[in-house]
């Protein structure tokens, strides 16, 4: 078992120092503003007074690793800062959104991985017809730009059957069969892509391990085929699959962002893009910080799960 | 295919014609390209002329694709907004191969530490998803054409410079590279001369996939406002404006929304046609 | 004749090639031998074997008839021949490593192959894993089983892979170059348990080899094949000592193990072309 907390703390080890780089990023992005952004921020009216006592408060009169260590120290304790515009706390805020984000991003992953993998193993061990179907879904996922098949899912299921509602938002707690109602087509519109690259992958890796020679044995051993692609094919393609769905996290989070915009929820991408228009840099540090973080650590996770699932990797004295 | 589902033993799955990839998806991209490199004079219209008796008219003789909100000729803005596209997306990865292609060659050829610094600087890139980067970029630069094509050309920069850095690496190890630095070629050449000609392939296959996708971040960054920048017409803000009068107006998204998935079509059937002839190995993603 | 495995007249033409890859070869197996068949490469022994089990790619044609303990297993479904491999009869091939499921413990290897054909619970088969891995020479079995492949070494994985191979107590075991991948001195271990478990289990063993050396340490009979046919079969001692056929008297001339000592090893001259040989006889 030691063997697998080196792995683990190997691991968290590595994440430690990206974290900690991504925030210096995220924390200069005020700074590399070019010109004062402090008069940006409250336009070319301010007086100089104004500028200045504006400047005070945010701290950026202090050396600069002071203020980021002020910085640091405040995100550790829960402090995001302060919304310029509506001087609410990030951190309320964020917290609000946050659940929206995840949902959508959450949900839509859950439904591509769920289409995405066996129609990829089905694609892999199927017949022509099959193989046809499956690539030509894969090009049409790759090859067309989400929101423009968020609007035309709008056009059909929320315009022409008025099925569904076209934008909008109502929280989970408040009323689920409302929340899942509204979250449908965004939902959809995003699974559609994530689905075509999981599919693509599980279908390459899943064909590439039939290939290889230790299935012959299995084949000799008088196994089922059912069981050599579902227990053995499919748990040898696993790291290829979770590591496609780890960076399609990050598409996904991005994604997320235009979505929330078309489809009116009240998330971090909304926040953020909002707060680009407003100039309102807090927010768009706080927003950006959440979402990369979650990017980081859902890289952390999908590197154990790649070592649980491929011994070797958990045993290999290299990172 | 055995009767048990499994595949045969291995051959490679059976090519599709390259050819009529790469041709189709050529072809199409010529279309386009010319269409929109000759939108000043293809244009029946001035895209920004408002022609207020048609305001939101159907597809027409005048108007072969309809009228917009403000009575705009929706070709001809579909027209220049597909020029201002191809060339944001095409002028980045341009600028993105630019950076990538020397910096993937030194880190393949050199190795060592060359190779550590050139690889962890760029993996720190990595480090934010793709539109979240290009927002930060918008953030700090402010909403604007150059600096999307700048954030998406950064955006894409370790994607090339890794595919680049692995060809060269392979190409490297070859005898005929050893051979010629054993008559005493100096570096530059034998990167020149050698590897890179061998290498490139790769290379070129995951540019063109990467401009399908430069497309698609640059539509998302203009429909969000922050790309593209009005008054010259985008892809992106087309597809925004064209929402509020979805129902009534349909024309107004439709044609937009075609000429992005076209030219992303394009793009992409040309990658996976030069994938065939040049990457059979599918070193590009 | 009714031994455990008989081949006759057996034939295997893959498409596209003018010359069959195994020509009318009729063969008798005893039961509880051991016998080598031996060739050079491409004579057409690998795919004999294959052809038992219905191991050969789809393009193969297969004339004449295999016979398994009385039973015609040419032309079975694909079904029936799954529930005869690893049951009735097992099949290990030469690198262990490419046999073996990296990602999976061994024992869970050996237990599947269990409960593929026999209804026992997954304890139970985990139990006799851990039996058999004892069985084959695996120290502190128990734990071993729970690691996977690439912790053990060489010779270590391909007794795993004969365990698997023999789960269910198979009446015949086909090894397809089971030692060619391994050191020399591991050989001669790998070779002595596959004895030891067939002289304990009653099992039959076609032992497929280019090599020998491995043959005359362990095989009771011995067929040598060329080109697709097969040339001349023998009891062991009688092959080295009164090799009948030309190419098998030029083989052993050519064995460094069985070469007169001193003398300088013949080359097999190639103008030798599979036709002349003509056919082999087959000696009881």
């Amino acid at each position: 078992m030691s063997g697998t907390l080196a792995f683990v703390l190997r691991r968290l080890l590595v994440t430690l120092p990206v974290l900690v780089a991504m925030s210096v990023l995220v924390f200069l992005i005020i700074h590399l503003v070019p010109g004062d952004p402090v008069r940006t921020m409250l336009g070319f009216r301010a007086t100089d007074a104004t500028v200045a006592e504006m400047r005070h408060q945010l701290g950026l009169d202090r050396p600069l690793v002071e203020q980021y260590a002020s910085w640091a120290s405040g995100l550790l304790r829960g402090d995001l800062g302060t919304d310029l515009v509506s001087h609410a706390p990030l951190s309320e805020l964020l917290a609000q959104r946050l659940p929206v984000t995840f949902e959508l991003a959450g949900l839509s992953m859950l439904l591509a991985v769920a289409a995405g993998v066996p129609l990829g193993v089905r694609a892999a061990t199927g017949g022509r017809w099959t193989r046809r179907l499956t690539d030509g879904f894969v090009v049409f996922g790759v090859s067309v730009p989400d929101f423009w098949l968020g609007i035309m899912l709008v056009i059909l299921f929320a315009g022409l059957l008025a099925w569904l509602p076209p934008s909008g938002h109502v929280a989970f707690s408040d009323d689920p069969m409302g929340n899942l109602r509204y979250m449908a087509l965004p939902v959809l519109t995003l699974a559609v892509g994530e689905a075509a690259y999981i599919l693509r992958t599980t279908r390459g890796a899943v064909e590439s391990v039939l290939g290889r020679p230790f299935v012959t044995f299995l084949r000799a051993k008088g196994l089922s085929p059912r069981r050599i692609v579902y227990g053995h094919a499919l748990r040898n393609a696993g790291p290829s699959i979770v590591t496609v769905i780890g960076i399609q996290v990050g598409v996904l989070l991005g994604g997320a962002i235009v979505i929330e915009q078309l489809f009116g929820l009240p998330g971090v991408g909304k926040l953020i893009v909002t707060g680009i228009t407003q100039r309102n840099y807090p927010v768009v540090q706080a927003g950006v910080l959440a979402i990369a973080t979650i990017f980081i650590l859902v890289s952390l996770l999908t590197d154990l799960i790649v070592g649980w699932l491929d011994p070797r990797v958990a045993d290999a004295v290299s990172t | 295919m055995t009767s048990l589902g499994l595949p045969a033993p291995p051959a490679r799955a059976p090519q599709r014609r390259p050819g009529r990839l790469i041709l189709l998806g050529l072809l199409a991209l010529l279309i386009l390209g010319a269409a929109a490199a000759a939108a000043p004079w293809l244009a029946p219209w001035d895209p920004e002329e408002m022609d207020v008796m048609g305001v939101m008219g159907p597809p027409s003789a005048a108007h072969p694709f309809g009228s917009d909100v403000m009575g705009r000729d929706v070709l001809s803005r579909v027209l220049f907004a597909l020029r201002a596209s191809l060339l944001v997306s095409t002028s980045a990865v341009a600028a993105s191969l630019l950076v990538a292609v020397p910096l993937g060659l030194l880190a393949g050829y050199f190795g060592t530490w060359v190779d550590s610094v050139v690889s962890r600087g760029l993996d720190m890139i990595l480090v934010l998803p793709a539109m979240l980067l290009a927002i930060t970029f918008i953030a700090i630069l402010g909403p604007g054409s150059v600096v999307a094509a700048l954030a998406i050309a950064v955006i894409y920069l370790p994607i090339l410079a890794r595919v680049m850095r692995t060809g060269a690496l392979v190409v490297t190890r070859n005898d005929y590279v050893l051979g010629a630095r054993a008559r005493g070629a100096s570096h530059l050449r034998v990167l020149l001369t050698h590897v890179l000609p061998n290498a490139l392939g790769p290379v070129v296959v995951q540019a063109s996939i990467l401009a399908g996708f430069a497309l698609q971040l640059e539509a998302g960054l203009s429909f969000l406002g922050l790309g593209v920048q009005p008054p010259t017409p985008s892809l992106g803000s087309m597809l925004a404006e064209g929402r509020d009068v979805l129902t009534i107006a349909p024309w107004v998204e439709v044609f937009p929304g075609l000429a992005i998935v076209l030219a992303v079509l394009a793009f992409t059937l040309l990658g996976e046609g030069l994938r065939q002839a040049f990457d059979p190995e599918g070193v590009a993603e | 004749m009714s031994g455990l495995l008989s081949f006759s007249d057996v034939t295997v033409r893959f498409a596209g090639q003018e010359r069959p890859a195994v020509d009318g070869v009729t063969l008798d197996l005893r039961a509880g031998e051991m016998f080598g068949l031996v060739g050079e490469s491409g004579s057409g022994k690998s795919t004999l074997a294959n052809a038992v089990l219905g191991l050969l790619p789809g393009s193969a044609q297969v004339t004449g008839s295999i016979r398994l303990n009385g039973r015609e297993v040419l032309g079975l479904s694909e079904e029936e021949l799954r529930q005869v491999r690893g049951d009735e009869a097992a099949m290990i091939f030469q690198d262990a490593s490419a046999s073996l499921d990296p990602t999976w413990p061994v024992g869970d290897q050996i237990a599947e192959t269990i409960r593929a054909h026999r209804p026992v619970s997954r304890r139970e088969a985990e139990r006799r894993a851990v039996e058999l891995m004892a069985e084959v020479g695996i120290p502190d079995a128990a734990r071993r089983s729970r690691e996977a492949p690439h912790r053990f070494s060489g010779g270590m994985r391909q007794r795993i892979v004969i365990a698997a191979a023999l789960a269910n107590d198979p009446r015949l075991l086909i090894a397809d170059e089971p030692t060619t991948a391994l050191d020399v001195t591991i050989q001669a271990q790998v070779l002595q348990l596959i004895d030891r478990l067939r002289r304990d289990h009653g099992t039959t063993v076609l032992l497929i080899t280019h090599d020998l050396g491995v043959v005359a340490q362990v095989c009771d009979r011995v067929g040598v094949m060329r080109g697709g046919r097969l040339l001349e079969v023998a009891m062991g001692a009688n092959l080295f000592a009164r090799p009948t056929h030309p190419y098998t008297r030029a083989l052993l001339a050519a064995n460094p193990a069985t070469a007169p000592r001193g003398s300088r090893l013949p080359v097999i001259p190639p103008e030798w072309s599979v036709e002349s040989l003509g056919p082999g006889g087959a000696d009881g």
